[in-house]
């Protein structure tokens, strides 16, 4: 594996058990993907698509294989050395924004920062030119509810975008928006890319996965296709 | 961080402004009865008389059944016969007294016909004693002094008031000299007592431990005279022997309270010797069928021993605490409903780099604050709890019950301390929520 690799599973494997049934969610899964990448995630519903992005952004742990992220072998870290890792280097953008209804777009902001440990000045300082990169820096004070489902997964991007981190995660990030709000997330998100972010996306639409370098087909658990666009 | 999660709870707090008004009204209320019950139970297990309590002493005789002791653990019991007690008390007029000091006494009580034609009677509490009474509980007078010796032996109808009735009946003037009519006899004031609240009333615990000592005091004596009323406990094991008051006198009944001044530990020995000596003699006469088993205990013993008036101070500080245990379980349940309805929120914290432990304080704080609050509503409930008792019982009390910042400042304290306690599980339950699984929807 090179230096520049952010992402490296080998046959990573996932089953959720109950007393009676076990599901394999995911089946040695072997992914890279390269610093500064952009890779959409397409595949039906139930395939594995979520589980893939839930391990890959430390969200969740898996029973078999490797995971290196960033060069850093993730499956013997404790609880809080990943939670430090998802707050430094993982951004996050949800299919439904995932906001805080009842703090506003600058406290909404400001959540990772926080756990960041970042003095008051340097907070503010980063929320505001994230939401002025996003359009949104006239809305400080407005609550979640008070803006439109675009502009509250813009504030969505400007919170994962806050940390600096190298390495975005998006679960369907356009799911939930009309097609000319939607154009306006990709473009954001196409930006990011430009600026050096290695981007994963989880999409079921044909038309956004194309936009990435690369798109992955999971099927069953399984990495059934790999294209370049 | 932490004025930051006090700024969440503060948002959390009033979002949920109904959830959390339940849960602070639970910990206040909680707090609030454990307080006032604290209160009481300290009241009554301070030291009643400080200065005195170690050389006075209730003195016990076992007198009772030879069938079967009067307590199952062979505790004497706990009031005299007429019969011990006077002939107790004849000793102390002999030249050689057994005790600095003796009183017995009893509850009586009185109807005050108040001078002119407008004066409605009422009743008054009424303490029949020995002249050693005053001198021996140091009871401060406010006019003229107790009466003698003399007086309880010439069955003289004199009278000490409580300052309370002398303002009744004189307007507080010297009364000393002047007539009370009671129950239709008239008494001679000889003296008026300042302010005098022993809390508890350890000389006598037989009824109202907490209760006025009495209104009016009167020589002994007159209860055979004057065939004055008694009140308080009466316990036989034997039937009487004829009907009317000097049956009752002379039988084995115990009513009556006695108390003995004994100023060192050789008088306390010497005292002893005198009540087996008297009890000896009386099993010679055919009386005391039990072996020897005759008491002393000085004041703290006596209230410590639990024998009466301690038992249900600390039944009321159990119920309290029960109470209180109560409210916090109530609070638990709607600690876990609050924080896991917000599992959402909670997932995505941790998604954005939470720790568990960020997590734990953050809901941790949350529930501070909730007792917080609830500890200032326990404050305010157990003021009016006081007052209910103040209002229940009397005024007096209000100068004995303790409500200064240090107990604002407990019962603030138990309050945070136990909401946090009671939101130790719900905060775990919070902090364990599996973020993926709640970032899905």
């Amino acid at each position: 594996m090179d230096d520049k690799t952010m992402l490296a599973m080998r046959d990573v494997s996932k089953v959720y058990r109950t007393d009676t049934v076990a599901t394999h969610a995911l089946r040695e899964v072997s992914l890279t993907v390269a610093e500064g990448e952009f890779v959409s995630v397409v595949g039906p519903s139930g395939s594995g698509k979520s589980t893939f992005l839930n391990i890959a952004g430390l969200l969740e742990t898996f029973d078999e294989g490797a995971y290196q992220l960033d060069g850093q072998d993730v499956s013997t870290l404790g609880d809080n050395a990943r939670s430090r890792l998802r707050n430094e280097k993982i951004g996050f953008v949800f299919q439904t924004f995932n906001l805080i209804p009842d703090l506003s777009v600058f406290d909404n902001v400001d959540v990772p920062l926080r756990y960041r440990g970042f003095r008051a000045a340097e907070r503010k300082r980063r929320i505001e030119e994230v939401l002025e990169l996003v359009g949104l820096a006239g809305r400080l004070k407005h609550l979640p509810a008070q803006l439109s489902g675009g502009q509250q997964q813009r504030v969505a991007i400007a919170r994962a975008l806050a940390g600096e981190p190298r390495f975005v995660l998006a679960d369907e990030p356009t799911g939930n928006l009309d097609s000319a709000t939607a154009a306006g997330v990709m473009a954001l998100l196409a930006g990011i890319h430009g600026d050096g972010a290695t981007i994963i996306m989880v999409t079921h639409d044909p038309g956004l996965a194309e936009q990435a370098q690369r798109s992955v087909r999971i099927a069953d658990g399984r990495i059934v296709a790999t294209e370049d666009a | 961080m932490f004025a930051y999660y006090v700024r969440l709870a503060a948002i959390s707090i009033r979002k949920n402004a109904a959830m959390s008004a339940l849960m602070v009204c639970a910990v206040a209320l909680g707090i609030g009865a454990c307080m006032t019950a604290a209160n009481i139970n300290y009241l009554l297990a301070k030291d009643p008389i400080p200065a005195k309590s170690d050389v006075l002493y209730a003195v016990q005789l076992d007198s009772w059944s030879p069938d079967h002791p009067f307590r199952p653990d062979g505790t004497p019991p706990t009031q005299l016969t007429y019969l011990d007690a006077t002939a107790l008390m004849q000793a102390q007029y002999a030249e050689d007294p057994p005790a600095f000091r003796q009183a017995a006494m009893s509850r009586t009580g009185f109807v005050v016909e108040p001078e002119g034609s407008d004066g409605r009677p009422f009743d008054a509490n009424g303490r029949a004693t020995y002249a050693g009474f005053f001198a021996m509980f140091d009871v401060p007078f406010l006019f003229g002094q107790g009466w003698d010796a003399d007086a309880d032996a010439e069955r003289e109808q004199v009278a000490v008031l409580s300052r309370a009735l002398n303002e009744r009946l004189f307007g507080g003037e010297n009364s000393v000299g002047r007539n009370v009519s009671l129950s239709g006899s008239i008494y001679r004031v000889v003296g008026v007592l300042d302010h005098w609240r022993p809390m508890p009333k350890f000389y006598d615990l037989s009824g109202d431990s907490i209760g006025d000592p009495a209104d009016v005091f009167v020589p002994f004596s007159l209860i055979a005279a004057r065939e004055l009323p008694r009140f308080g406990n009466v316990n036989c094991w034997k039937p009487l022997d004829g009907d009317g008051l000097n049956a009752f006198l002379a039988s084995e009944c115990i009513w009556i309270q006695f108390w003995a001044e004994l100023p060192s530990e050789a008088s306390r020995s010497r005292y002893l010797a005198f009540l087996d000596n008297y009890a000896n003699e009386q099993k010679r006469l055919g009386r005391f069928p039990r072996p020897l088993n005759n008491r002393v205990r000085d004041v703290n013993q006596w209230l410590e021993d639990g024998l009466q008036g301690t038992e249900p101070a600390a039944m009321l500080l159990a119920v309290g605490a029960m109470f209180l245990i109560v409210c916090l379980l109530n609070t638990v349940g709607l600690l876990l409903a609050k924080f896991l309805g917000r599992a959402q929120e909670i997932g995505l914290r941790r998604a954005l780099g939470a720790s568990k432990r960020a997590v734990f304080c953050q809901y941790l704080v949350e529930s501070g604050c909730i007792g917080l609050v609830g500890g200032a509503g326990g404050v305010a409930t157990a003021w009016l709890g006081l007052r209910g008792i103040e209002a229940l019982i009397g005024d007096f009390i209000a100068n004995l019950l303790v409500f200064d910042g240090a107990m604002v400042a407990l019962a603030v304290v138990l309050a945070v301390a136990c909401t946090l306690a009671a939101g130790l599980y719900p905060t775990w339950r919070a902090c364990n929520v599996q973020p993926a699984a709640q970032l899905k929807a």
